[in-house]
């Protein structure tokens, strides 16, 4: 191999697709390394603070597609406190400086100023797109200097961001050249945007493929906007909430989108909006119900059973089993399904229960990923589930009260997910809930071998389940863990095997300052986070007897050394 | 959880019909219990096909099954454990970005007064709470805790949830709890905070949006 000129290695590393195969290429030797760098296209950074923006760019000059990741899992959850970190401002800065050529930003879980975007939309001349996903930070100025300046965006997508709405100006903002864009989804932008800007900017916009609404466009504009999208292939609804005229005018505009595949949306829905869905529903792969509380049982029962070619589907739990049934039965393609909960304010009952989750193990065998809120489970249902179903890569439970046990036996649930990881043998990321024991956590670290995440909340005995999962899932990655009785034995149970991981998060637990300090001492190749709030929260209540008791604990890879921009309640050992 | 364990102890389901000693035993563990009927009517959504039993709350018709009362009782169960761990932090699971929209819609829902019936009577209250809190500039209510000997006021308007609400209202009747007579070491999240709505009727703060 080193007899080929360079161009040539380069050319064979393009065949390479995955970001661990280059990353392996690369560490042959000087050459290689070398040829890796100059030529890789895209990085992703799983955790912002493992790496320095700077090493980064200067290592990889030449790279169009930046994906970086912020705050942990659990902040998603409000378990993180504001202000930890996670600032988008360092990367977009050393970018600006050293990558003239990026062209996609991919950003999850950070801190985005609009100032970042700012800098973003005039630092790259050939940039692209645009993806953030729950980031925050930034308002719709921010978007407007994307707009203004992005002469070749192709790609905008806000998906479930905190922006802050300065008004529509921002949409106005893209110039009368701007005809590239392919993909805009803006549904999380809570305030109104203008009909007229809005209508304007589709029509000059012949590539468009997926648009995604907020909540504030009418179905009149709707209906205007679909008659200049026919290519749309994904929809994300404004509000549905209309008179049943405005329905016909949006029902023969849809009809003309012959390549919609995904419908999502439906804010404020009223139940007169479904049967002008009907047509589209034969063709749709995709369905996210999952914000309209509006549609009952009834109403997406109508809908859903019509979706034969269903792929995905997010829907809330007032589907109830029974809804459930009838997905079963009629959406035989089913790979992903998401059931959210519709209660979750204070009190937690859901009329989703283990029956709907076994009927649609029965039904759709193909089904790959779930996400499951509900009001309680079995051991026997998941055991039919684990023995429909071995297809599963994602598997999230969660039971809507912590520690419950089998609704029938009242036994813990330990069989059941047992079950679930060892038929599941390409199980990557598993959730679990509901009262557990030890014992679940040796069928884990037995069968959970291609197990890269693992979500524990309330679980376990002792130290010993903590450490039948760190001994036995050799791929393991990313561990969160809230309210279990786990403490500095599991904590500093396999210490090198942090280093194989990007992240530990424990908190709740029972874990010390003193143990965390070992662990520092002991691997310094690691940021041990520590983090004890000073309010008065609930989880202090019990802390009351230890005050060297860690209230939570985030533990990483890093070759950045400890990070300066951490927070006076962030101690970094 | 000592306070999750000690609840779902209290609250053993048994057979029998509402009203018995059951939930009497099961209210004798929380200072501030909702009595069981009205632990009914907060679920428009039990089962969708029992439009009848979810309109007016009361207790169960006479000839009550065995399933409808094990259904109550499941209710009074799950009641009692929630209010037990209302103040668990991220639990469940959910994205704040999906509580946000949720909140949202609700007061967007009210504000249109849609024709389609709402379902159940979920969004009667709902409407009620918000046409009641536009029109004034604040919202004072009365507050009693059980075993307080007086009582407070609150402007519900200065706060944006039901979390801080809670936490306000703690911290008001802190210094009555060390004084509780059943349980030692009362603590103030034992506490069920429940109002009265426009109907009379007892209700578990908590199942309608706070606006």
């Amino acid at each position: 191999m080193t007899y080929f000129p360079e161009e040539v290695v380069e050319h064979i590393f393009s065949f390479l697709p995955l970001h661990s195969d280059r990353n392996t290429v690369s560490l042959v030797c000087r050459v290689w390394y070398e040829v890796e760098r100059l030529s890789r296209r895209a990085v992703f950074v799983g955790n912002c603070y493992a790496v320095r923006p700077e090493r980064l760019v200067q290592r990889f000059p030449n790279v169009r597609t930046l994906t970086v990741k912020g705050k942990p899992h659990f902040a998603d959850f409000n378990l993180v406190p504001p202000d930890w970190g996670g600032y988008a401002g360092p990367w977009i800065d050393a970018a600006a400086r050293s990558c003239m050529g990026l062209e996609e930003l991919r950003m999850k879980r950070m801190v985005v100023l609009d100032e970042n975007l700012e800098l973003l939309a005039r630092s790259f001349p050939r940039f692209k797109a645009l993806v953030l996903i729950s980031c925050e930070g930034f308002s719709t100025d921010g978007l407007a200097a994307i707009a203004s300046h992005c002469k070749l965006l192709r790609e905008l997508d806000l998906q479930e961001n905190d922006v802050d709405d300065h008004g529509p100006r921002w949409l106005s903002c893209f110039p009368d050249s701007c005809t590239s864009l392919v993909s805009l989804n803006f549904a999380c932008i809570k305030g109104e945007v203008n009909p007229g800007a809005l209508e304007r900017l589709v029509a000059r916009s012949p590539n468009l493929r997926s648009l995604r609404l907020n909540r504030s466009v009418s179905v009149d504009t709707l209906s205007k906007i679909l008659v200049r999208t026919p290519n749309l292939e994904d929809l994300g609804t404004g509000n549905l909430t209309d008179e049943s005229e405005s329905y016909l005018r949006l029902s023969s505009a849809l009809e003309k989108c012959k390549m919609l595949r995904s419908l999502s949306g439906f804010w404020d829905a009223s139940p007169i909006c479904v049967p002008f869905i009907y047509p589209l529903c034969h063709h749709l792969t995709g369905l996210n119900l999952s914000y309209t509380p509006t549609l009952d049982y009834s109403d997406l029962t109508k809908m859903i059973s019509r979706c034969v070619k269903l792929q995905r589907l997010w829907v809330l739990d007032c589907i109830s089993d029974k809804g459930l049934q009838v997905v079963a039965s009629s959406c035989k393609d089913l790979q992903e399904l998401r059931v959210f909960p519709s209660d979750f304010y204070v009190a937690g009952y859901s009329v989703v229960t283990e029956e709907g989750l076994v009927a649609i193990s029965s039904g759709c065998p193909k089904l790959s990923s779930l996400l499951y809120f509900c009001h309680q489970m079995t051991n026997e249902a998941l055991i039919t589930v684990a023995k429909n179903c071995p297809n599963f890569i994602r598997f999230r439970l969660c039971i809507l009260e912590p520690k419950k046990p089998d609704a029938i036996t009242n036994q813990p649930l330990d069989e059941g997910f047992g079950a679930i990881v060892r038929e599941c043998k390409g199980l990557r990321r598993l959730s679990i809930s509901g009262l557990l024991t030890d014992k679940v956590f040796m069928d884990i670290g037995k069968y959970g071998k291609q197990l890269e995440m693992l979500s524990i909340a309330f679980a376990g005995d002792s130290d010993k389940g903590m450490m039948h999962v760190m001994n036995g899932c050799k791929n393991l990655r990313k561990l969160e863990i809230r309210d279990s009785p786990f403490s500095d034995v599991a904590l500093l149970g396999n210490v090198a095997k942090y280093e194989t991981m990007r992240s530990l998060w424990m908190s709740g637990c029972n874990v010390t300052l003193k143990g965390c300090q070992v662990l520092a001492t002991k691997m310094p190749m690691l940021n041990v986070e520590i983090m004890n709030e000073l309010d008065e929260s609930s989880e202090m209540e019990e802390n009351h007897g230890d005050p060297s008791r860690v209230d939570k604990l985030y533990v990483y890879r890093t070759t950045a050394g400890a990070r300066n921009d951490a927070p006076d309640f962030v101690k970094i050992l | 959880m000592a306070d999750v364990e000690s609840c779902l102890k209290a609250t053993e389901l048994r057979l029998g019909l509402p009203g018995t000693e059951e939930t009497t035993a099961a209210a004798a563990a929380l200072p501030t219990p909702p009595s069981t009927p009205r632990g009914k009517k907060r679920d428009g959504n039990i089962a969708a096909d029992e439009p009848a039993k979810k309109r007016d709350g009361e207790t169960a018709p006479p000839a009550a099954k065995q399933a409808t009362v094990f259904e109550v009782l499941t209710r009074v169960e799950t009641t009692f454990v929630s209010s037990c761990r209302a103040q668990v932090v991220g639990w469940p699971p959910v994205r704040s970005y999906r509580k946000s929209c949720f909140q949202q819609q609700s007061s967007n829902a009210a504000k249109q007064s849609k024709p389609a019936p709402p379902p159940a009577e979920e969004k009667a209250p709902s409407a009620a709470a918000t046409t009641a809190a536009a029109a004034a500039g604040a919202l004072f209510v009365k507050v009693s805790m059980d075993g307080a000997p007086y009582l407070r006021k609150v402007d519900l308007k200065m706060y944006k949830g039901y979390r801080e609400l809670r936490e306000a209202l703690e911290a008001m009747f802190l210094c009555f709890s060390g004084g509780a007579a059943d349980a030692p070491a009362v603590n103030p999240s034992d506490f069920a905070v429940t109002y009265e709505d426009k109907d009379g009727d007892l209700m578990l703060v908590g199942d309608v949006p706070f606006e």
